[in-house]
């Protein structure tokens, strides 16, 4: 193991505990949320698959580097838009304006 | 020793701040109140991660701006398109998306080292395959997910003699494939794309035998999966910041993994490869109990939760089938006009993944504030004058607590047998996805009022209305 991987390493490590201290605070109510934020995070493989898709220029990675771009954009894309519309539906106890067609 | 005086690198600083972006936007999802903009800080992050690696030398201009393009246009009309209902299969798509772009960077990152001549270290070697093999299989079992919650194939448990060992022979091939690759075998290329395959074949195989009801365990450690191919993606680019968010969200889908096993009292492995499914088909095979149920019509119903002080519903994957979320908004209003309180029970796992009764709901206006876990809702049961069950079945079994034959014997259950009396809407009477006698439906205080969810909660509201 070289030294880099040993500082990448306890990055990780850390990482993962924040997450933990994090994500234990979520309410249940906004599990499925957390699911689709967390969904839209791992998108993140985007900024791997734009180096793949545009730093060499060779055929295959020009294939390859596509397809990722396009699997991780829809990715975070997606991900973002769809828990900013989950989120936007939770309401705090209020009377809320009742919509004749809610579809 | 000196100092390195060396600058950091702005790109790092970059992503550095969308570190913090993202794990100050996660901490933001402890209140509905803040969630939404944690999601935008969150984004914010990504936006500023993804122009910082834009300065990064691309010379594929055409091809990284087209991909980003189509990408972006399908996620986000895809994303405002899809039903609420369908939340779960979107979720699966989109983790698989994810799953699928980790292994192929991995995958890609390796070709480019091998085909410019650069020397692979053991490092990336074991990383990279690591990578691959949890993105495939995240990917492949996603898909299969998908596949389930969009009913294109049943979703059922689909069992076949030998699963286990085709599952081991399966892992194997990949543990001698890793070794070949991190041994820097002349054939390593090949190596690494067997692993590849077979990762893609198991993850296939190993959610195929996965029920419906299992759902919301698979779907979070699928998610968790996603995030560690990310993490391990990472690491094999020697990219901090894609080592963070793998490991944030790695984290998440673990604990969500683990709070829906432990909702349904039962391990990971347990639920994995336990083809639960299967047990519970054959148990209600052979006790194909005859039930003595009172069926009663809507406007029955209407009338008892018309006149009741405190009235608990209790949603289930019925619910989400119907899209009856909506009527159950106008029959709390009609019941809470009348003065009677509505309060809604959630169970962990009722629906297909974590939360999703509380999506639909928060969807059709239902305050989040009126929403209650098991452990806040149970004592209130005793006090409930109707507890109306919509489409659920298992979490309201009281077997649970009694049965040591049942198979769900000792999952912790909304205690809605505890009610003065019992309103259980359901299609049929069905054994129904899981298979599992449920004795709540002979219980005396229990009625029935079979049919669509929706159908028949449009037809108790009318009742109530024509009470007034």
């Amino acid at each position: 193991m070289t030294a880099h991987l040993l500082t990448e390493l306890t990055i990780f490590i850390l990482a993962v505990f924040v997450g933990f201290e994090v994500i234990s605070k979520v309410p249940t109510t906004l599990h499925t949320p957390l699911m689709s934020a967390t969904n839209a995070i791992h998108g993140i493989v985007l900024v791997g698959a734009i180096l793949v898709a545009g730093v060499v220029d060779t055929p295959y990675n020009a294939i390859l580097g596509f397809i990722l771009v396009v699997l991780a954009s829809l990715n975070v894309f997606g991900g973002y838009t769809v828990t900013e519309r989950m989120l936007q539906m939770f309401r705090p106890k209020a009377p809320a304006p009742k919509r004749e067609d809610a579809g | 020793m000196t100092a390195d005086t060396t600058l950091a690198n702005p790109v790092d600083i970059a992503y550095l701040i969308t570190a913090i972006c993202f794990i100050v936007g996660l901490s933001r999802l402890s209140s509905p109140k803040t969630a939404r903009l944690g999601n935008r800080i969150s984004a914010l992050g990504m936006l500023i991660a993804v122009v910082a690696v834009l300065t990064q030398g691309i010379v594929n201009w055409i091809v990284v701006g087209v991909a980003l393009v189509i990408g972006a246009a399908v996620g986000i009309v895809s994303a405002q398109r899809v039903k609420m209902t369908a939340m779960p299969q979107m979720v699966a798509l989109f983790n698989g998306a994810g799953g699928g772009a980790a292994a192929l960077v991995a995958a890609g990152e390796l070709l480019k080292l091998y085909h410019t001549g650069q020397p692979i270290t053991y490092d990336v070697s074991f990383t990279s395959v690591l990578s691959a093999v949890i993105g495939a299989l995240s990917f492949a079992g996603s898909i299969i997910a998908f596949l389930k919650l969009q009913e294109v194939m049943t979703g059922r448990p689909i069992t076949y003699p030998g699963q286990q060992v085709v599952n081991a022979l399966l892992l194997l091939a990949i543990l001698v494939s890793w070794g070949f690759v991190v041994a820097g075998s002349p054939y390593a290329l090949n190596y690494f794309f067997v692993a590849l395959g077979c990762a893609f074949v198991l993850g296939i195989l190993f959610v195929l035998p996965i029920g419906g009801a299992d759902m919301p365990v698979v779907i979070s450690l699928l998610n968790s999966f996603t995030g560690l191919a990310a993490a391990a993606t990472g690491f094999v680019l020697g990219n901090s910041v894609l080592i963070i968010a793998g490991a944030l969200v790695g984290a998440s889908g673990t604990l969500l993994t683990v709070l829906m096993g432990r909702a349904m009292n039962r391990s990971i492995t347990n639920v994995l490869f336990g083809a639960f499914g299967a047990i519970k088909t054959t148990a209600a095979a052979g006790a194909a109990k005859q039930h003595n149920v009172r069926s009663v019509s809507a406007d029955d119903v209407a009338a008892m939760l018309a006149y009741a002080n405190e009235v608990i519903v209790v949603p289930g994957y019925g619910m989400a089938v119907a899209q009856a979320q909506h009527s159950i908004r106008e029959l709390e209003d009609q019941l809470e006009k009348r003065g009677v309180e509505v309060k809604y029970a959630i169970h962990p796992v009722a629906g297909r993944m974590p939360g999703h009764m509380n999506v639909l709901l928060a969807e059709a206006n239902v305050p989040y504030t009126s929403l209650y876990d098991m452990d806040e809702i149970n004592p209130e049961f005793e006090r409930a004058d109707v507890a109306l069950v919509v489409g659920a079945n298992d979490v309201t079994n009281p077997a649970a607590r009694t049965d040591k034959t049942s198979p769900i014997y000792g999952m912790p259950i909304l205690d809605v047998d505890k009610a003065a009396n019992v309103v259980v809407l359901k299609r049929s009477m069905n054994s129904g996805f899981a298979g599992i006698d449920n004795p709540l439906f002979d219980d005396p205080k229990t009625v029935m009022l079979f049919g669509d969810a929706k159908k028949s909660i449009d037809g108790v509201v009318a009742g109530v209305k024509a009470l007034s």
